[in-house]
């Protein structure tokens, strides 16, 4: 359940010590160690049900482990809770779409939300970059579900966050699609930053060993 | 730093902008509790019979309590529909402070729910024959009072949001919350019925509301985050 550690210089942009993780008293990790860096795109895996929305959601902060701690720079992601958000992009499971709103009104908040840099000619653009082309307008509740998504990760153009954790990005998004999402993790790990995600599937475009993998399996007490 | 240094009266007016534009566009947010509002207070006088004397005694007290439920209706919509699809997360996941973001989405449901209210409020006391003294009371109870229905609201929405029937819950946490508004309300009304200056009850109205706009955006942080967890 560990994470080959490169050897670097600078230290690591998050670090986990002893996390234990129990949900519906069942233990789902246990003294979990992981250290990423900037450049990293760490893959965990798991069988259904094995905590690996708990672990994204401990590391984004959403929830509070049963024991252990996560940093982020060497400090504690709740005492630095602004600077980590500023540099933490999270999508769960929930798109986080409104139905009232139109897909170009959905992106331009969740964007100025996050402190993004946006106007209604970049809007365009990136909603283009994610094959929503004439959807801008439209309200997303007469959207798909893969259309929900798409407006959810569009944002991931736009970002200045160095952290990306993405839990299940591919869900409903058609091949074409996750080809262009990997692309973007790709540019995004050159550029200093970290991906973190969940997916079944492999990740076709990167070589294997570029892929750090935390494997989470049952743990049975 | 690259973040766009948004300060909080811009996240403040984003989010209200937000929360007003969906409403405007889900208009049973806005009708539902205003037409529970007035069949209530309209129901009355077919029930008890049209004397203008004993409706008048008790108009006070039906314009308060259906105001009290109405908005007690309307709370769920507050953070449930955010939570559902995702938007809550990332709200607290924003660099911002939570308490601005809360206050924001409170502030909006007050104008879409108790905004309505007060508006029509004096149509339907007329209705119930309420005595002509009274009516500055009423309005300034209800102006001072809905808000803090609406802080104290979102504290027990902020705390059973995350359950998937929390309805019967909330009303048993956040109706004791708002009997002293009820109490001070219609007593200030009642008091201006006889021609005695109210200004006693009305200062404890604005103190709660004071106390309340300030505390429960905090409070609301808390629970939500209890809640997301």
């Amino acid at each position: 359940m560990s994470v080959n550690q490169a050897t670097s210089l600078t230290p690591p942009l998050i670090s986990v010590t002893n996390l234990t993780c129990i949900r519906e008293e069942r233990l789902l990790f246990d003294q979990l160690n992981i250290e990423i860096n900037a450049g990293d795109i760490v893959q965990v895996e798991g069988p259904n049900g094995s905590g690996k929305t708990s672990l994204l959601r401990i590391l984004s902060g959403l929830s509070q482990p049963f024991e252990g701690e996560v940093f982020f720079n060497q400090q504690l992601i709740s005492q630095s809770r602004e600077e980590f958000h500023q540099d933490l992009l999270y999508l769960g499971h929930l798109p986080g779409v409104k139905g009232e709103m139109s897909a170009a009104e959905n992106l331009s908040f969740n964007l100025t939300l996050q402190g993004a840099p946006n106007n209604a000619v970049n809007i365009e653009k990136t909603l283009s970059a994610v094959n929503l082309t004439g959807f801008e307008d439209s309200l997303a509740s007469h959207l798909s579900a893969g259309q929900h998504r798409r407006i959810s990760l569009a944002r991931l153009y736009k970002s200045t966050a160095k952290i990306w954790i993405l839990d299940e990005p591919f869900t409903a998004i058609d091949k074409q699609g996750v080809r262009a999402l990997e692309l973007l993790f790709k540019a995004h790990i050159k550029q200093g930053g970290c991906v973190i995600l969940t997916t079944h599937q492999d990740l076709l475009t990167f070589e294997p060993e570029q892929v750090k993998k935390i494997t989470l399996d049952y743990v049975f007490d | 730093m690259s973040i766009a240094n948004l300060s909080y009266r811009a996240v403040f007016s984003l989010v209200l902008k937000r929360d007003l534009t969906i409403a405007m566009r889900h208009k049973d947010d806005i009708i539902n509790p205003l037409l529970f509002f007035v069949i209530v207070v309209t129901l009355f006088p077919l029930g008890i019979g049209p004397e203008a004397q004993t409706l008048s005694r008790i108009a006070p007290g039906i314009i308060w309590v259906a105001a009290l439920l109405s908005t007690l209706l309307s709370l769920d919509r507050l953070f449930k529909s955010d939570h559902d699809d995702g938007s809550l997360e990332q709200m607290l996941l924003s660099p911002h402070p939570v308490f601005i973001l809360v206050l924001a989405k409170i502030v909006a449901h007050w104008l879409i729910t108790g905004l309505p209210l007060i508006l029509i409020a004096p149509l339907l006391a007329v209705l119930l024959h309420l005595n002509e003294q009274s009516y500055g009371a009423l309005m300034l109870t209800l102006l001072l009072g809905t808000p803090v229905l609406s802080l104290l609201g979102a504290i027990g929405v902020g705390l059973t949001v995350g359950i998937k029937k929390g309805g019967v819950l909330l009303s048993l946490l956040v109706l004791p919350l708002y009997i002293p508004v009820l109490i001070f309300a219609t007593s200030a009304i009642d008091t201006a019925a006889l021609g005695l200056p109210y200004s006693g009850q009305l200062a404890i109205i604005a103190a709660l509301f004071i106390g309340s706009l300030t505390l429960a955006p905090f409070a609301v942080g808390a629970a939500l985050k209890v809640s997301t967890n």
